[in-house]
């Protein structure tokens, strides 16, 4: 169980001026401005849930992150995490947390991983059979049997993250924090990662927060979403919920035999070309079963294919409202 | 050249961002030019007549030495100019309408400019202020001042061309650092970085005194404190022309032949 | 311990994948401390002695002085790397492993190749041993051994001091060369030779005289006291400060994440 009351956070950085009289001046006196890089956090997340912590850069997410590893210590507020503050617990508390920061490897650079990995053993104290057991199997769900002899420096990035988040699941924590894991990845690399995230959340019962620019790994894995912008949580919600509250129109997409069909004025034509239709409308006012059925009328149809949202979409347009 | 004026502006300004950082150069430098004088003052104490310069001239060489440190250490390293050749990007200098010998040449240059140019000034004047012995004293006349500046301007020239000759290197060599290390060290070593070349033993001084190290920072702080002066101040600025002229014109000839061979192999 | 000796197995396991770059610089670090000690002979083959000591007793004294940075920077690479660890977020990491934040940092990063240094000592002190004049007796072993030991130690603490400053500010980091490289560079005469002021500043402020200059007496019979050459165990209370400093700056750290 994961509660954040309250939480601030201020951070007090040194203005850089520009321009060369400026730069000479601030050799004596310098100016700071403050940032509320949190302001009045609160969530609490629930053993074994998944939540997607999203939010444009410089939002918070990192700060809120690093208080939650307990490498910050807040201004003001309460963080306890399995009853514990990080901040005041760290040893107990981090034993039972794992963290991949995508960007930042923890592997060594120049010997096999399985040498990082028994390092990790002897830095969690893992018991030896728990070790294996976690070993083995994060081996096979992860298809690292090939990798584990290899240098880290000379592994594909896809192949690397494989192994980092092994690492920082060897000691079997209870919570998982996954800072931008898919960065980077190539398509099948990212869906082995997330394939496996979800499993571990399954079958394990891990806690797994997870913040991402990618919002396919938020439509593949979470089911709740936390929005940060500004350093205030802005929304808390289910995706489901938050596409549905956004927008309602539906992106109709057709293609078709001999000439285009006219297209009413309750439909709003986005792309025409080549005996392919995109055509978007809003169900409420005209049914997708009755515009097919109006096109079909029309034309030939050889394919059809409806979709609603994305979730990069329904962010961007949430992003656009709170002007963050 | 508007180029790189504007490069060593940048450069300039983007250190006195780092206030602390200036601070806390200057007052490493000042102790350790403070350290090196005592050290030669019980040297001093323990046999006069020993003493191969002045001691005031000993003085104002190890001041100087400290002001214009940046200018001829030659274990500055720019990073981007090793990691261009390393790394292939240099494929893309190839491109510009610069000849890449004069670029980076003047690179190095305003970058060792813009360092030393924010520590000269305060280490400079604390020296005049410091009690005596420490105390630096100017030069014997205007001329004398003159061809310092000539001969410094010079020795600047001859270690960015000796350096220059360290970074083609890295065209061929897999393992620039201990090899950089190692040069580095020798040629700060003669060009009496470490102790004035006065002070080595005669039949060693008399080989180091023609190197091209001699032309480095040994020239200019020994013309500054007196201890070359007249016809032997002329001599020695030759002799800094001589190596200037001649490492420019291995440094070009290396050049031209690595970049042949990095078109032909592809980069 | 046996953590650590598992991370410098690791370490040395990395440096070794590079043997060549690895021989290199420690050839490279070699020479560099090879130049200062010609350095030290010119001025010797010209002055012969200086405060009553000679070229041989001088020999000690850098040997010992070398031989300890060498080994507090083999073994202390972290602390002196500490800006980079920072500045890479390699220190994060540290601190969400539940091991001690110091002892992370300590095996974070070993460097080997002072090992061209640590030779160069091991070098002098076989010319210096047998032909400086001092009966070996064994005192006088302990003697050398304590300069050493608390020697590197002491310098140990220093970069720890210079990690310390590092979450105040990293730029000014500087300054703290003077103690450290400076140490290395200025210890090679004995600090008596820089005046008395100095001398008094390396006594009780960065105690560095104290496992170089008063042993040095002892050993050289200069001085028969004992507590002459127990100084350097004296020296080692300077740990405490040092520890305590970068436990504050950590604090500090943890409170504004810069």
């Amino acid at each position: 169980m994961i509660t954040l009351s309250n939480i601030n956070k201020t951070f007090r950085v040194a203005r850089r001026q520009a321009g060369f009289g400026r730069a000479v001046k601030a050799l004596f006196s310098r100016e700071y401005e403050l940032i509320h890089a949190l302001n009045d956090v609160s969530f609490t997340i629930k053993d074994g849930e998944m939540v997607g912590y999203i939010g444009p850069n410089g939002a918070g997410k990192s700060t809120t992150i690093k208080i939650m590893c307990g490498i910050l210590t807040p201004d003001s507020g309460m963080c306890k995490i399995n009853g514990r503050v990080p901040w005041r617990d760290r040893i107990a508390h981090v034993r039972e947390i794992g963290v991949v920061f995508g960007q930042r490897s923890q592997l060594w650079w120049d010997v096999p991983i399985i040498d990082s990995f028994e390092l990790l053993r002897d830095i969690y104290k893992i018991d030896r059979k728990i070790y294996k057991n976690n070993l083995d199997e994060l081996t096979v769900l992860l298809d690292l049997s090939e990798l584990l002899k290899t240098p880290a420096r000379s592994l594909s990035l896809g192949q690397r993250m494989r192994c980092e988040i092994a690492a920082s699941l060897l000691h079997s924590p209870k919570i998982l924090f996954l800072d931008e894991p898919t960065i980077g990845l190539d398509a099948v690399s990212k869906m082995t990662v997330r394939q496996f995230i979800k499993r571990i959340n399954a079958e394990r019962g891990t806690t797994v927060i997870l913040t991402t620019h990618d919002m396919q790994d938020i439509e593949a894995l979470t089911e709740r979403i936390l929005l940060i912008g500004k350093g205030r949580i802005l929304l808390d919600g289910s995706l489901t919920e938050l596409k549905k509250r956004s927008s309602r129109r539906k992106t109709l997409v057709v293609e078709y035999n001999g000439s285009a069909p006219e297209i009413t004025d309750d439909m709003t034509l986005i792309e025409k070309k080549n005996g392919r239709l995109v055509i978007s409308l809003d169900p409420e006012i005209f049914p997708v079963s009755d515009a097919i059925a109006y096109l079909a009328a029309r034309t030939e149809l050889t394919d059809v294919s409806v979709s609603g949202i994305t979730a990069e979409e329904m962010v961007a347009e949430l992003y656009r409202e709170y002007h963050i | 050249m508007k180029k790189y004026s504007a490069l060593f502006r940048i450069r300039f300004i983007n250190s006195l961002q780092y206030r602390a950082a200036a601070l806390a150069g200057l007052a490493t430098q000042f102790a350790w030019g403070f350290m090196e004088i005592s050290a030669f003052s019980a040297f001093y104490r323990a046999n006069p007549a020993a003493f191969p310069m002045e001691f005031s001239q000993t003085v104002s060489y190890i001041w100087m030495q400290q002001a214009f440190l940046t200018l001829f250490m030659m274990w500055f390293w720019e990073y981007d100019i090793a990691a261009s050749i390393i790394e292939g990007s240099i494929a893309y200098e190839m491109v510009r309408p610069l000849d890449i010998y004069n670029r980076w040449f003047c690179q190095i240059t305003a970058n060792r400019l813009a360092r030393a140019a924010l520590r000269c000034a305060p280490i400079l004047i604390f020296a005049f202020l410091v009690p005596e012995p420490y105390r630096m004293t100017l030069p014997p006349d205007a001329a004398q001042l003159f061809l310092f500046l000539l001969s410094v301007l010079l020795a600047l020239c001859v270690v960015v061309a000796f350096s220059m000759l360290m970074y083609i290197s890295l065209f061929y060599t897999l393992s620039p650092t201990g090899v950089r290390l190692f040069i580095a060290v020798i040629s700060d070593f003669f060009a009496g970085g470490i102790v004035p070349l006065p002070f080595f033993p005669a039949p060693v001084r008399a080989v180091a005194e023609w190197l091209p190290f001699a032309a480095m920072q040994n020239m200019p702080l020994r013309i500054y404190s007196g201890n070359i002066a007249g016809m032997d101040a002329f001599a020695g600025i030759g002799l800094q022309i001589f190596w200037l002229a001649a490492l420019l014109a291995v440094g070009r000839l290396m050049m031209s032949r690595a970049l042949k061979r990095v078109i032909v192999q592809g980069g | 311990m046996q953590l650590y000796i598992k991370f410098f197995a690791m370490h040395l396991k990395s440096q070794m994948q590079y043997k060549l770059s690895f021989f290199l610089t420690a050839l490279g670090q070699f020479f560099a401390s090879f130049t200062v000690l010609l350095g030290v002979y010119f001025m010797f083959s010209r002055f012969h002695e200086v405060e009553g000591f000679q070229f041989e007793h001088v020999l000690l004294c850098f040997a010992a002085v070398l031989m300890a940075y060498s080994i507090a920077e083999m073994f202390g690479r972290g602390f002196d790397q500490f800006p980079q660890m920072l500045g890479n977020g390699e220190f994060d990491r540290a601190l969400v492993r539940p091991r001690s934040v110091i002892f992370q940092v300590l095996a974070a990063k070993m460097d080997f190749t002072r090992f061209g240094r640590l030779f160069q000592a091991i070098l002098v002190f076989c010319y210096a041993i047998p032909n400086s004049g001092v009966i070996w007796t064994w005192d006088k072993v302990l003697a050398l051994l304590l300069m050493v030991v608390c020697g590197s130690l002491i310098f140990f603490a220093l970069f720890i001091v210079y990690a310390g400053f590092t979450f105040f500010t990293v730029e000014g980091l500087e300054f703290m060369n003077i103690f450290t490289d400076g140490g290395r560079e200025f210890g090679r005469y004995p600090f008596s030779i820089y005046g008395k002021r100095i001398l008094k500043f390396l006594t009780f402020v960065v105690p560095l005289a104290l496992f170089q200059y008063y042993p040095l007496l002892y050993l050289l019979d200069r001085e028969k006291n004992m507590l002459y050459m127990f100084t350097p165990v004296i020296g080692l209370l300077f740990i405490i400060p040092s520890c305590a400093f970068f436990r504050i700056g950590l604090r500090k750290y943890k409170s504004t994440g810069s």
